[in-house]
């Protein structure tokens, strides 16, 4: 397992778990430890905030990941995400039990309220935190093993596989808005009240869900670093560059291509598993196209491929999107194409291009875009 | 019956018998052997009834005019285009037309393109080691580790190739030569009993030809070299024989100084070049 411990040996990965480390400690002992009425008092509501920030922010990585490394622009990572969101909903949904609206112990209330008498087969089992969250990984990792098995052994890429992973998502999205598929409809899974035992109102729940998904970024992305950092890793970077000249070289590149696009599909699965219970529902409106290209903007508002560079952009882009459409709701949209404008003209690499131009380092970290080939 | 006959026969190993993998055979003396192949695109013959064979440890040059067939040959080797009809085997047991592109690949045939293509964002010791002969699945591909063996294989290339002092180098800074010879660096890092080489010398200074003279030349006998070029000084500077491609089939076959004097050679082909160039 050494390739595990790799990035371990990375300056830059020491520092990306420092930060994260000091930044999840302060949040937690500025909720903890200082008044309510102190200027610094951070309320559970912006713990909250930053927690689904830290999900949204593993999200990105996992797109990094496909897009930075493999050079597969997937514009329908939201379905990966929502499906996750939804395995977590499922189980959430039965923790509910018998307090819902009708009282009923063994049906959710929508499945009450459209009169269904039993329980559907692919609900069973999420009654089980095991199965459900072991379903949270596998949802997401079957959808993209079936969907990248076709794609890539044909040799789908480009803009053509742009294209039909938005076409994935958009049917998904039309698909759960249907009452009959059993998953709520366009109301998708809410009205939550307990995870694990502990009731999802209470402020200690929200701080260790906030906890739970800095951790769950940090080995995320340790993770993401080891791949990238392993001989595998390189030939993710040769396949994204000259992919016919892998081949040559005796790589079966579809099956690297699989291989990585499962394991970010789970860990967007993961993702959206922490994001639900932070935010309290679960619709189809993740599966929006729309969500997942914007998951794609906070990516090259970072910096692509640099993993790091993910995590600021889907924390800053999110940042940006809770004052701005708290100050001017109307304006947000015209705000984030103005944002995505500036920074690929004044910063083609992302901000991470400009923290490494800051602390230029001797040559380039291997896999990293030259100019080049960030325009193209 | 025949098929009883032929079970019942002990002098024949089954194609199935034989793994994927096992060394290229080549006590016949050939290790390509091409005959009768055919290939058409829309009716085009590319390919046309073209029979070739390459010996072992040989250096062949291949020339021929535009829409020879050469590409066309090098894409039937390497499996990327399947012919209408012809047998091509590697050695005497690998029936090449079986085989899939990377199959052919791990077999140690190795191809250069035409246009230098390495990759760019990794240094050229990286290069290296992805196109180190390896177990290229991908868990043995996530968990490979850098072995001194390795270190030392990569460093013998680096040599053998003279860009030693390019080790740590991103490979998108390389001159255009170097990028050719890192190329066929990265060839020789599977241990390629066949090397296809396309055009290498286009685009080159001088002296980068003589050093990539040098280097073709001292391949050969290692390994068996096809060469495929248009640059005639060049070829008659590295080759003993020489094999000249036209309409999809052989015209002629032999020492330059033989297929120049050709007369066919020089109508179809040389032509006017040939006074200027081969007198």
């Amino acid at each position: 397992m050494h390739w595990l411990g790799q990035p371990f040996r990375e300056r830059s990965t020491l520092v990306f778990l420092g930060v994260l480390l000091l930044a999840l400690a302060a949040v937690t002992l500025l909720h903890v430890a200082v008044p309510p009425e102190h200027p610094l008092y951070v309320s559970i509501y912006t713990v909250n905030l930053f927690g689904k920030y830290l999900s949204y922010a593993l999200l990105a990585v996992a797109v990094d990941l496909v897009w930075g490394y493999l050079g597969i622009l997937s514009l329908g990572h939201g379905a990966f995400f929502a499906l996750g969101g939804y395995a977590m909903g499922m189980y959430l949904m039965r923790q509910i039990g018998d307090r819902g609206d009708y009282g009923n112990p063994d049906l959710p209330d929508f499945m009450v309220f459209l009169n269904w008498d039993s329980l559907p087969w692919y609900w069973q089992g999420f009654d089980m935190a095991w199965f459900a969250f072991l379903m949270v990984l596998l949802a997401p990792g079957l959808l993209a093993l079936l969907f990248g098995f076709l794609a890539f052994r044909s040799r789908v890429t480009g803009v053509y596989l742009s294209i039909i992973t938005q076409a994935l998502t958009f049917a998904l999205m039309l698909a759960f808005f249907r009452n009959e598929m059993g998953f709520g409809g366009n109301n998708g899974l809410t009205d939550f009240r307990e995870i694990l035992g502990f009731n999802l109102r209470s402020s200690d729940t929200r701080l260790g869900l906030f906890l739970a998904s800095g951790a769950a970024l940090a080995i995320g992305y340790v993770l993401c670093r080891a791949i990238v950092a392993s001989k595998l890793g390189r030939v993710c970077v040769a396949t994204r560059d000259a992919e016919a000249r892998t081949r040559f070289l005796g790589y079966r590149v579809e099956r690297f291509q699989l291989f990585v696009f499962v394991v970010s599909a789970m860990l967007a699965g993961l993702a959206g598993a922490l994001y639900v219970p932070q935010v309290g529902i679960i619709n189809p409106s993740e599966f929006s196209p729309l969500f997942s290209i914007e998951i794609v903007l906070w990516v090259a508002l970072g910096g692509r491929a640099t993993l790091y560079g993910a995590v600021i952009g889907a924390i800053l882009v999110n940042y940006a999107k809770t004052v701005f459409t708290g100050v001017m709701p109307d304006a947000w949209l015209f705000s984030l194409g103005g944002l995505f404008v500036l920074v690929t003209v004044l910063l083609p690499r992302g901000v991470a291009g400009l923290l490494a131009f800051r602390f230029r380092r001797r040559g380039k970290s291997p896999g990293s875009l030259s100019g080049r080939e960030v325009s193209a | 019956m025949s098929i009883l006959g032929s079970l019942a026969s002990r002098d024949r190993v089954f194609d199935f018998l034989v793994p994927a993998d096992s060394p290229v055979d080549v006590r016949h003396g050939p290790i390509l052997y091409l005959e009768d192949v055919t290939v058409s695109f829309d009716g085009f013959k590319a390919i046309d009834t073209l029979n070739l064979t390459i010996d072992d440890g040989e250096l062949r040059c291949i020339i021929g005019p535009n829409g020879a067939g050469k590409t066309t040959m090098m894409d039937i080797i390497t499996g990327k285009t399947r012919p209408d009809s012809g047998k091509v085997w590697f050695g005497s047991r690998h029936d090449l037309l079986t085989m899939s592109e990377p199959q052919i690949a791990s077999l140690g045939i190795g191809r250069k393109f035409q246009k230098p293509t390495v990759f760019e964002a990794l240094s050229v010791f990286e290069n290296l080691e992805l196109a180190m002969a390896a177990d290229k699945r991908i868990l043995p591909t996530l968990t490979a580790r850098m072995t001194g063996e390795i270190r030392e294989r990569i460093d013998e290339v680096l040599l053998t190739i003279g860009l030693v002092e390019q080790r740590q180098r991103s490979a998108s800074i390389l001159s255009h030569g170097q990028k050719q010879w890192l190329e066929i660096g990265m060839l020789l890092m599977q241990r390629p009993r066949l090397l296809l080489v396309d055009e290498p010398v286009a685009g080159m200074t001088e002296q980068e030809m003589e050093r990539t003279a040098e280097l073709l030349t001292g391949l050969a006998g290692k390994q068996s070299v096809v060469v495929v070029e248009h640059d005639m000084g060049f070829v008659r500077s590295i080759a003993r024989k020489v094999t000249v491609l036209h309409q999809g089939s052989v015209l002629a076959e032999g020492s330059m100084d033989q297929v120049a004097s050709d007369p066919r050679v020089v109508e179809v082909y040389l032509g006017a070049e040939a006074e200027e160039e081969l007198a």
